[in-house]
């Protein structure tokens, strides 16, 4: 193991790990809001918008993110959507996310019994307070699990980017094993890797002890 | 427009090419889903065992494989192997071998938690109606186990093929490899080559793991636990 390598290497490394945790950060955050939207419109069952969902979801789920973004980043160019690899690499993981993270919400969604819809109605609060104050809390309490597994999900799938020509951690690594030093690189890799991944899994099980606590999701 | 789109598919033996791509994505798959099952159920029945240690070591195994990136492992097992224990896989090698290790793990997890979610009583009651140790294996644990695993191994199923496109980095020649390929040469003469091949190798994979995800939720309903 050469120490001076991977001290001379490690800002690289760094620097590909942040770029990771950017389009990971914006990526997973877009799949939350479109994940949420499909939900509450597979919720309430909105006559057409629910089939269009319902499509969306199964598209997203049961095709590989790869195959997603090589049809975004080199097919759909082509018919006039140009994006460079970035807003690419955001739109394919949101894409993918968005209908595993819908699936995640809707489980928690009905989880929230019909009283407690009836209950907030017969108080006269509207739809959106009715979302707002008590169908959304007691859902993501009842989402947190698969919440948390979509997320380390999407981050373990943000691997594949280099694809688009984004220079990320595998980008980087790919280019310093043609030089040789393949020990070291690959413990740069996961070291990487563990040290973006790690917390967050630990943040969630954390989080879901707490919710558990606090009698929710049971 | 669907003269473009057949064109790029008549082109040699492009279409063939891509079969045999297919060909690798499923051999792969299959291969890597049967060992995974193999290898899981005595995983799962050691992570549901008695002893600490072995429960210990397996745990960090899963949480290691479930934080790191299978990409990650491909790139180890194909770039470091060779290096450090000078052992030389195939890039198929590799592949399967990797894959196997994903499954294993994850397979070991569905398995303990089918095995520890059945009630301690239905062991006693059993053995109370006097049935030996085997028969309240075989016709008591066994068949109410495998149906709360069905849904689980059904899906780990679709996630693997869905992993597949992974030994791309690698260079194996899967179907996405070999799309890529077409779309090299075919794109210079048919500027819409990359939206065929790819929107075609997106509806192979939807035509795959669609109808077992629906098996999978069939199950699930038909077996609620």
């Amino acid at each position: 193991m050469d120490l001076d390598f991977i001290l001379a290497k490690g800002p690289i490394f760094l620097a590909a790990a942040q770029l990771t945790v950017t389009v990971a950060f914006f990526g997973i955050l877009l799949s939350a809001v479109v994940g949420l939207l499909c939900a509450v419109v597979k919720f309430y069952r909105w006559p057409v918008a629910h089939r269009l969902v319902s499509a969306y979801i199964e598209l997203a789920r049961n095709t590989p993110l790869m195959v997603q973004l090589f049809f975004l980043y080199f097919g759909l160019p082509r018919l006039g959507f140009i994006w460079e690899g970035q807003t690419c690499a955001i739109l394919g993981l949101t894409f993918l996310g968005g209908g595993y993270m819908a699936e995640a919400f809707r489980g928690g969604l009905s989880a929230v019994g019909k009283d407690q819809v009836e209950a907030g109605l017969s108080i006269g609060l509207n739809r959106f307070q009715l979302l707002r104050y008590v169908i959304v809390p007691q859902a993501l309490a009842v989402s947190l699990p698969a919440i948390s597994a979509t997320t380390i999900f999407l981050m373990k799938e943000t691997s594949v980017f280099s694809i688009v020509a984004l220079p990320d951690l595998m980008y980087v690594a790919k280019d310093l094993l043609k030089e040789g030093h393949s020990s070291e690189t690959n413990t740069l890799l996961v070291a990487s890797y563990l040290a973006v991944i790690l917390p967050i899994s630990l943040i969630f099980a954390w989080l879901e002890r707490r919710l558990r606590f606090a009698g929710f999701g049971s | 427009m669907l003269d473009s789109a057949l064109s790029v598919f008549k082109m040699g033996r492009n279409l063939a090419r891509l079969m045999e791509g297919l060909g690798v994505t499923l051999e792969i798959s299959c291969l890597a889903v049967a060992l995974s099952i193999v290898l899981g159920i005595p995983i799962g029945l050691l992570m549901a065992g008695q002893r600490p240690i072995v429960k210990r070591i397996l745990r960090l195994y899963l949480e290691f494989i479930r934080v790191m990136p299978i990409l990650v492992l491909l790139f180890l097992f194909y770039y470091s192997l060779s290096k450090i224990w000078n052992i030389n896989l195939s890039a198929m090698a590799v592949s399967i071998l990797v894959f196997t290790l994903w499954g294993a793990a994850e397979m070991g997890d569905l398995v303990r938690a089918a095995v520890t979610s059945l009630p301690r009583h239905q062991w006693d009651s059993g053995r109370a109606l006097g049935l030996t140790e085997t028969q309240v294996s075989f016709y008591v644990i066994i068949p109410q186990a495998v149906r709360r695993l069905l849904p689980g191994v059904i899906n780990l199923a679709t996630r693997m093929i869905k992993t597949t496109p992974f030994v791309f980095f690698i260079n194996l020649p899967d179907l996405v490899k070999v799309g890529q390929q077409i779309v090299e040469v075919a794109g210079f003469r048919n500027p819409l080559a990359s939206v065929w091949v790819y929107g075609f190798i997106f509806i192979i994979y939807f035509a795959i793991c669609y109808p077992i995800s629906l098996l999978s939720r069939y199950l699930e309903r038909r077996w609620p636990s």
